[in-house]
């Protein structure tokens, strides 16, 4: 059994390594992301970025205009979910801590 | 912890570096636009230069720098001014979270989203600040050996 | 571009990532696990994606480690498998 896990796990990291090989380089300009058409002839978003973050929104940093400006209901999410951990785990724990203390 | 640390040198070292990574936190979060960072990564090491003072003091030192019962509320104020902007967006007459539509009159249409994308980022790093702190007290609770 | 780095920089994140699976002190296992973050933080910022790689480098070695050293502090620091 363990032998038959060890060969699924190593066939596994061939078939990713295989399929790495059909990405493009880093930063290729080439690549389908970086081209202002998509196939099919729409336009694609990441070169409107690039071309007019500076424009619209004054800052330098294109990562930050489109977390909190182009993309901000995409981080209004993220927040939220952290948000809820922090309240889960203060109502948890919380509570826990309430009921031991009547039992006792 | 609840008791205090013993070692002089544990001692001495958070209360020197912790006041550096504070500011280098509000550094992250003010000049997220600059540069690489934002509200999350400035808010995260706010947290940790609290959660340094947390480790190293006593009860008694670190409630007077940040109280336990300031944490969630707190966080609920950094989540409601993410909210408050895009609303206050929307009832001006834009989209959600547009921040062009900001009531910022004397500012250049770009110098509204840049101030927009300021106040996002303060609210996110006050969420995610007082929640982590939030998380390390709530774990430390009154059982403590 | 500089592959031999990247090279030394995979091989000590497989060894960080083995050292905290296997190791039976579970505080030496938080430390290594901080080390596999920072690593991780690295390879990030050489692939060019520098907010990602501060992101991981914040959350994943400071805070984390933060949160399973009180864990550890309130169970036991011995792992039983």
């Amino acid at each position: 059994m363990k032998t038959i896990n060890y060969l699924s796990l190593v066939a596994v990291g061939l078939l990713l390594i295989y399929a790495s090989l059909g990405l493009p380089y880093r930063g290729d300009s080439d690549a389908l992301v970086n081209q202002d058409t998509s196939l099919i002839g729409t336009p694609v978003a990441s070169s409107y970025y690039i071309q007019n973050a500076y424009k619209d929104a004054n800052t330098p940093n294109i990562v930050t205009a489109i977390l909190c400006d182009y993309r901000g209901f995409d981080t209004l999410g993220e927040e939220v979910v952290i948000f809820t951990a922090g309240i889960v785990c203060f109502l948890l724990l919380n509570r826990e801590r309430k009921i031991e203390k009547k039992q006792r | 912890m609840k008791k205090s640390s013993d070692s002089p040198i544990i001692l001495l070292l958070s209360r020197v570096i912790s006041p550096y990574i504070m500011l280098f936190g509000l550094y992250v979060i003010f000049h997220g636009h600059y540069s690489p960072g934002g509200g999350f990564q400035g808010g995260t090491m706010l947290a940790a230069s609290i959660l340094l003072i947390r480790i190293a003091m006593e009860e008694k030192v670190y409630e007077m720098q940040f109280k336990k019962s300031f944490d969630i509320p707190l966080g609920a104020l950094g989540v409601l001014i993410f909210f408050g902007v895009g609303l206050i967006a929307m009832l001006l007459g834009g989209n959600f979270l547009d921040h062009h539509f900001l009531p910022i009159d004397w500012l250049a249409p770009a110098d509204v989203r840049f101030m927009g994308i300021l106040f996002v980022e303060v609210g996110v790093g006050l969420a995610v600040m007082t929640i982590l702190v939030a998380i390390y007290d709530n774990l430390l609770e009154d059982d403590d050996a | 571009m500089h592959w031999e780095l990247e090279l030394v920089l995979y091989v000590f994140l497989v060894i960080a990532a083995l050292v905290s699976l296997y190791v039976k002190d579970l505080l030496t296992a938080v430390v290594s696990l901080s080390v596999f973050s920072y690593v991780l933080a690295m390879l990030f910022v050489s692939m060019g994606a520098i907010d990602v790689g501060f992101t991981e480098a914040v959350v994943g070695a400071g805070v984390t480690g933060v949160l399973f050293v009180v864990m550890i502090y309130k169970t036991s620091r011995r792992s039983n498998d």
